[in-house]
């Protein structure tokens, strides 16, 4: 093979191996992902039978932590478990049946409002419906 | 004198008088002669007029005469000064001066029903009470902590009953030495507090929840807090913390030896930011102030500082690796936020440690960290993928200079071969 | 394979008549001399132009542009979709690199005179092209929705509406209304992917059709024996493909070691950061504007300064006209020392910008 011969193959193999490393990315980013949309608005929280009454689920809404209370009376609650005085996770408290964030000992009723403590605003509270075996819990409004 | 000229000297006249009325009506709405007066005097004689003005009692439409007596419509000071006039009230009988109103409560509810009216019964009650009744007038009474002229509201944020002014108002009296020297009682209380979490959360954060003198000690019946009664204290705000020690070995100990609870560990006034240096057996801990070494409580506090430090480690460990991915380039909020889950199980731990209960701490350490070890996860994920991007650049590259020496030396080539000819 | 090549080519030929086309394309030749360097940059323009549509496209596929979902769109392909970070990166400093590119691409070819006749079209059709790019940039600034964009946008606007008489309907249609909101991110996602991508299209098609019609310029007054004359194709081409090859992976290792932040979600109720101000392009202007005293002969300082930037823009645009000497083929230094001191000032006052933050 003379060297224009060689030079030639160079060229063309070196453009075919640039053409891939460029091609490959732009190809997997086109491909669609695990989560489908920009802006989570709905989840599946739980399933039915997940929980019992007088308990509660830390449950990924998006980037930000849901808690979702079971009632003692059998009712299912949703809420935005950031505490609203300083980010703090919520955990709900089965003897007193209220949110309480153990930082600074915050409480909410089971309506989001503040009951005692430091938090300024109510916790955001979700809708949550049931579909088959689902328990869907999506934004308000 | 003709009609012209006098109907111009009545009107002149009654604008005269008009404007002279005015004038008075400066002020406030109806007479006033204290206010006339003393508005021309000085120093301690015209101040009440001055601070008056802020006052919340002009607020509801009263004025000097319903606390001093005495007839506001009489220019005269002679005629001004009737018998209904109370003057200055004695310095010791002015808690029964105030409460001649404030403790009326049909009174009262004329102007705000919410308003109390039991101040002076636990004035009488505190140790500033128990004091003046023995004939005391050093003490604080009502106008040493409201002022006597320019009260506000205690909702108003420059009022001296207010939260953030209440140290200052409390520590005129109680941080100056040589007027307390009588009592002996401490006069540092104030400079400890300003060093405490409570009062950089007052003052710095403007958090209106963090408590000043009266939240512990009482407003109107202020009177130490007996020993037994300091936990009680605490627990209004911080009462998990006060459960978990009731329930702990500690409480029935503590309450034999007559020892304070909370105030043992953390202090009375310059409460700082509690550390984990207070655990375990170190030099900075608690737990050695009483337990002997290599005594069961003793091995105990040890174990707890052990798994405590251990949880912490991770923690930062995994914050580093995120750190570092995110100082890569590589997108780790959800792990960072993630994180904050773990850090809130930390909390829930070092609130734990008032149980002593060793046992229980370890689960709630677990716990916190399956949450550490998710996250620690994602870190190594996140610093792969910065590796893969490294990679994947140094390959692309790899490729891209070939290309470029290739391009390179064919255009050598051509330009060698023969630089006007085309191919 | 080099017979079928040959087919291929002999029936696209008969259907497209690509002959005349390869004859012209043989034919054409390119100064070589010791100020073709700056040759490159037009090219370069295109390149990046070219990587700017694909990226573009590329970030279309995720990109939502409302107030709601933008900023959290731009998180999701940072974040989640698979090489999100490579293409958003690309396509930010991109940006970045293509607008210094058309500036030193415009002053080379004002310093080598290249706008002399007959080329006056292709510098007027050039000068329409900075604009468009401007513009670009400034539209595409806002999209991600972040706090600085917002602001910018916001202090941009601003100025755009202390022009007297039209200011304000100037400032009303950019942004939709009256203020920074949806209405303004839905329009300048208009123009950035629909408008100014057509207007380019256009325009650069003459831009580059004269260009390869007439041919590159030659300095006034260099010999002939110092040009050497290169064919186009492939010399050129080659040369030109290197430059690209270049500037590819030094974007490449600024997106690996430098991605592109997403910055705060824009909060419009939240004040002015300190400090805010346009995207580094603008900040001669920007600049230009603070230091303007506020009353010059009861003008308003500022309006005063914004007409300056208009005249001399217009000025800029008639150089062709205005340099009767380049047109004879004679050096004339007053124009290069007008824009010497054109070039400094532009440079100065955006170092300024950076280096006095308190002005």
């Amino acid at each position: 093979m003379n060297r224009r011969k060689f030079i030639d193959f160079f060229l063309g193999g070196s453009l075919v191996g640039t053409i891939i490393a460029l091609l490959y990315p732009t190809i997997r980013y086109i491909l669609p992902t695990k989560q489908t949309e920009a802006v989570v608005k709905k989840i599946t929280a739980a399933k039915l039978g997940e929980l019992v009454p007088n308990t509660y689920k830390i449950f990924k809404f998006g980037t930000s932590p849901g808690i979702l209370i079971f009632t003692p009376e059998g009712e299912l609650r949703a809420f935005s478990a950031i505490c609203t005085h300083l980010t703090c996770t919520v955990i709900y408290e089965r003897d007193t049946g209220t949110i309480l964030c153990p930082c600074h000992n915050g409480r909410f009723d089971l309506s989001g409002n503040v009951v005692s403590g430091p938090p300024p605003t109510p916790l955001e509270s979700y809708k949550v419906e049931i579909s088959g075996e689902d328990i869907i819990v999506s934004k308000k409004g | 004198m003709n009609v012209c000229k006098t109907g111009k000297i009545i009107s002149l006249l009654s604008i005269f008088i008009l404007a002279i009325s005015f004038f008075n009506l400066s002020l406030y709405a109806q007479k006033n002669s204290c206010v006339e007066c003393h508005q021309e005097l000085e120093d301690k004689l015209l101040a009440p007029v001055q601070t008056f003005k802020i006052d919340i009692h002009q607020q509801f439409g009263l004025s000097c005469v319903n606390c001093h007596g005495g007839n506001p419509s009489e220019e005269d000071i002679e005629l001004a000064k009737d018998k209904t006039f109370k003057g200055t009230p004695q310095r010791s009988r002015i808690p029964e001066f105030c409460a001649s109103c404030h403790s009326d409560p049909s009174y009262m509810r004329r102007f705000n029903p919410r308003l109390r009216v039991d101040q002076l019964d636990l004035y009488w009650t505190s140790e500033h009470g128990h004091l003046l009744k023995k004939g005391d007038t050093k003490v604080a009474l009502c106008t040493d902590c409201h002022a006597a002229h320019g009260i506000q509201a205690a909702t108003h944020p420059k009022s001296w009953t207010f939260p953030w002014n209440i140290p200052q108002t409390c520590s005129r009296c109680h941080s100056d030495k040589d007027y307390m020297r009588d009592y002996k009682i401490p006069t540092k209380q104030w400079d400890d507090y300003k060093e405490s979490v409570h009062a950089h959360a007052l003052f710095e954060k403007k958090d209106l929840s963090a408590p000043v003198c009266n939240d512990c000690h009482g407003n109107h019946g202020a009177i130490p807090p007996e020993v037994t009664s300091i936990a009680y204290v605490c627990r209004q705000c911080h009462p998990s913390a006060g459960e978990l020690f009731s329930q702990s070995p500690h409480k029935k100990a503590f309450d034999e030896m007559e020892l304070s609870e909370c105030e043992v560990c953390h202090g009375n006034h310059k409460i700082l930011p509690a550390s984990d240096e207070m655990l375990g057996i170190g030099e900075r801990a608690v737990c050695i102030q009483c337990h002997e070494p290599d005594s069961k409580p003793y091995q105990i506090a040890s174990r707890i500082k052990e798994s405590l430090d251990a949880f912490i480690e991770k923690i930062h460990h995994a914050d580093d690796l995120l750190e570092q991915a995110d100082r890569q380039g590589v997108e780790v909020s959800e792990p960072k936020f993630r994180l904050i889950e773990a850090n809130t199980a930390l909390i829930l731990v070092r609130n734990l440690t008032h149980s002593f209960s060793l046992t229980e701490i370890e689960e709630k350490i677990g716990d916190g960290e399956k949450v550490v070890s998710e996250v620690t996860r994602a870190g190594e994920d996140a610093l792969r993928e910065a590796k893969f991007r490294k990679t994947g650049l140094i390959i692309a590259t790899c490729f891209i200079f070939l290309l470029a020496l290739a391009l390179f030396l064919k255009i050598k080539q051509i330009t060698k071969r023969a630089p006007d000819e085309s191919p | 394979m080099k017979n079928l090549l040959q087919s291929i080519y002999s029936y696209l030929d008969s259907r497209f008549m690509l002959s005349g086309l390869m004859q012209f394309a043989k034919k054409k030749k390119v100064p070589e001399h010791k100020h073709s360097f700056w040759y490159y940059f037009g090219g370069i323009c295109l390149f990046l132009f070219i990587l700017q549509v694909l990226t573009g496209i590329l970030l279309l596929l995720y990109y939502s542009p409302s107030v709601d979902s933008a900023h959290e769109s731009i998180q999701y392909i940072m974040s989640q979709v698979k090489f999100g970070w490579l293409i958003r990166s690309v396509h930010s400093w991109s940006a970045n690199i293509l607008i210094a590119a058309i500036f030193i691409h415009m002053f080379s070819t004002f310093f080598l005179k290249a706008y002399r006749p007959p080329r006056e079209l292709t510098w007027i059709s050039g000068f329409f092209l900075l604009l468009i790019f401007l513009a670009f940039g400034f539209s595409g600034y806002l999209l991600p929705w972040n706090e600085l964009s917002f602001f910018a946008t916001q202090v941009g606007t601003d100025i755009a509406g202390t022009i007297p008489l039209i200011g304000k309907h100037i400032k009303t249609f950019i942004l939709g209304g009256s203020e920074v909101s949806g209405a303004t991110i839905s329009r300048f996602f208009w123009l950035h992917v629909a408008v100014l991508p057509l207007l380019t299209t256009i325009i650069l098609g003459i831009h580059i059709l004269l260009v390869q019609i007439l041919g590159m310029s030659k300095p006034i007054g260099i010999p002939e024996k110092e040009v050497k004359e290169v064919p186009f194709f492939p010399n050129f081409i080659l040369k030109d493909s290197l430059g690209w090859m270049i500037i590819l992976v030094l974007i490449g290792v600024l997106c690996v070691f430098f991605p592109w932040e997403i910055g705060q979600k824009a909060d419009p109720f939240a004040a002015t950061p300190l400090g805010i101000k346009p995207e580094w392009y603008f900040t001669f202007m920007f600049t230009t504007l603070k230091i303007v005293p506020s009353h010059v002969f009861s003008i308003e300082g500022e309006v005063l300064a914004i007409f300056g930037f208009m005249i001399g823009g217009i000025l800029l645009m008639l150089v062709p006209f205005l340099d009767r000497n380049a047109a004879k083929e004679r050096k004339n230094p007053v124009f290069s020392f007008i824009g010497w001191i054109v070039f400094l000032y532009i440079v100065v006052m955006t170092a300024l910008t950076y280096l006095l933050p308190g002005l």
